[in-house]
């Protein structure tokens, strides 16, 4: 992408009908660390890599429980993400507390679309920098959400978003079709061997993931880190061989690939800008 | 605080304070529900009456009304202040079936709803002069609740306002049981409209059931209920009485 004549103001069409200030946004998502979201019908699992400023500093939260049976992981600018959370958390508790009943999935996420809606169409405000995927639990069933800073939403059984997030794509495209009636462990499982996709060769340890789980009768929680260990030594024992532990191109030891992916957070990770985790 | 509101040639007179738009008494009322959980659902009974006052004025008026596809509604109190209800829930339920998105407001919600309604009025002085009966069944579950005006909320097995809780639910508690049968109910409940009718000088011979179950939920067509008026007690009232000879 490249600057235009077009792209200062949010408020302004460009000739062929788009909005570059929120393809711009839209960018930032992209410059995040990776998050992904799998579901079946009873489950829905959040992962993400946690992404520390420096060794000094702990890493930042990129997962969020906004209620019981609702969670959100975020990519992009995470104050933009924190915020939003924050607003998702006062609507949920708001809805329980006229109802008695808890809110469902698909009606918060329409109104976090529409507050992201409103910053694509004021000249005084800027778009949220921000990807959310919310994962819940209602009365229909489990769901898996994904918001952009367009104002968009659309519906997902499996979705991952941010730097590199294209390897844990590729790596669910292949494996969607088993996520409707996957197993709670089959799903985590699942959403580890995403994460370590788009680690690219670095080794895959529980520090470097954060993994939350909810489902029916499961509230909302992080597992562990002991648990996600055990997960990844089930799968990272066997470097070399192809078992159905996705590409397996698990070289452990090899010294980190570089490999940017052209249009995937392209150049390394030194060019991310420091708010953006 | 001045208490009184003056109308003349139609335009209030003294209105210069927010007092005079506030609720200070009822003027059409209806009397007593009264409802019970059975063995399929729920079932709920009112009379067809609305009282100006003394006066039997109305005797038409549907005092329990469906709220989407899961609940009814019985009320009793203020009959205008009802109808404010029920538009309330009309907006909720719309937006509801607007979504289309196989979420539907179930009787709990519609309770809790009202309970948060009716408490904010009263915080403000200005209640919706109801005592209200909330009743339904959604996904197999069975629900029956209640809400006064002073935003007082409760479920139990078996509610009745007005009236009813003095003369209904002595005989409830005595002979209600979890596994009653639609029949069983009715009867039931007609034992208690019955009572109601020879007492309550506001209630009257009309009357509505309305059942909720898993399929949906049903308003009879209005009935009267068989009376007898030849007691001895009734005749003769004053015979044997304090002081009599």
């Amino acid at each position: 992408m490249f600057r235009n004549q077009y792209d200062t103001d949010v408020t302004t069409w460009s000739p062929t009908g788009r909005l570059f200030q929120v393809e711009y946004a839209m960018e930032a998502v992209k410059q995040g660390s990776a998050a992904i979201g799998l579901r079946s019908r009873s489950h829905v699992v959040l992962a993400c890599v946690n992404k520390a400023q420096s060794e000094l500093s702990s890493h930042q939260r990129k997962i969020f429980k906004v209620d019981d049976h609702i969670g959100v992981a975020i990519a992009g600018l995470t104050a933009d993400g924190r915020v939003l959370s924050r607003y998702m958390r006062s609507e949920s508790i708001n809805h329980s507390f006229t109802y008695e009943s808890p809110l469902s999935v698909g009606r918060l996420v329409v109104r976090l679309a529409d507050k992201a809606q409103v910053c694509t169409q004021r000249s005084w405000k800027r778009p949220y920098g921000v990807g959310l995927l919310v994962g819940g639990l209602d009365e229909s069933g489990a769901h898996l959400y994904y918001n952009c800073p367009s104002g968009n939403y659309f519906e997902y059984q499996a979705f991952a978003i941010g730097s590199r997030s294209q390897a844990a794509k590729t790596y669910l495209e292949r494996r969607y079709e088993s996520f409707q009636e996957s197993s709670r462990e089959d799903l985590i499982k699942d959403a580890i061997m995403a994460i370590r996709e788009t680690l690219q060769g670095e080794t895959l340890k529980s520090s470097l993931c954060t993994v939350s789980v909810l489902g029916l009768e499961e509230p909302f929680h992080f597992l562990d880190q002991e648990s996600i260990q055990k997960v990844i030594d089930t799968f990272e024992k066997v470097p070399e061989e192809e078992e159905d532990a996705g590409e397996g191109e698990a070289e452990p030891e090899a010294a980190p690939v570089a490999a940017g992916t052209g249009e995937q957070g392209g150049s390394g990770d030194q060019d991310v800008a420091p708010m953006e985790m | 605080m001045t208490f009184t509101i003056q109308i003349e040639n139609g335009t209030e007179v003294r209105n210069a304070e927010a007092d005079s738009q506030r609720t200070l008494y009822p003027y059409v009322t209806g009397t007593s529900v009264v409802a019970i959980k059975y063995k399929d659902g729920v079932l709920m009974a009112s009379d067809m009456g609305g009282s100006y006052g003394s006066t039997l004025r109305y005797k038409n008026i549907e005092r329990m009304k469906a709220i989407g596809k899961h609940s009814l509604l019985g009320a009793s109190g203020e009959i205008s202040d009802f109808q404010e209800i029920l538009r309330y829930l009309d907006e909720l339920t719309l937006n509801d079936n607007m979504w289309d998105d196989g979420n539907s407001l179930g009787p709990k919600e519609v309770h809790n709803y009202l309970t948060r309604v009716m408490y904010n009025r009263r915080n403000k002085f200005n209640p919706l002069w109801n005592t209200l009966v909330l009743g339904g069944v959604k996904n197999g579950e069975k629900y029956l609740g209640m809400v006064s005006m002073i935003g007082v909320s409760f479920e139990d097995n078996h509610v009745a306002t007005g009236f009813g809780n003095h003369l209904a639910r002595p005989i409830l508690r005595d002979e209600w049981r979890e596994d009653l049968g639609f029949e069983e109910g009715v009867k039931l409940l007609e034992k208690c409209m019955r009572v109601l009718l020879y007492r309550d000088r506001s209630a009257i011979n009309k009357l509505q059931i309305a059942k909720m179950t898993e399929e949906g939920v049903t308003v009879s067509e209005p009935y009267s209920l068989k009376t007898f008026w030849e007691f001895k007690a009734f005749t003769n009232p004053t015979v044997g009485a304090e002081g009599s000879w």
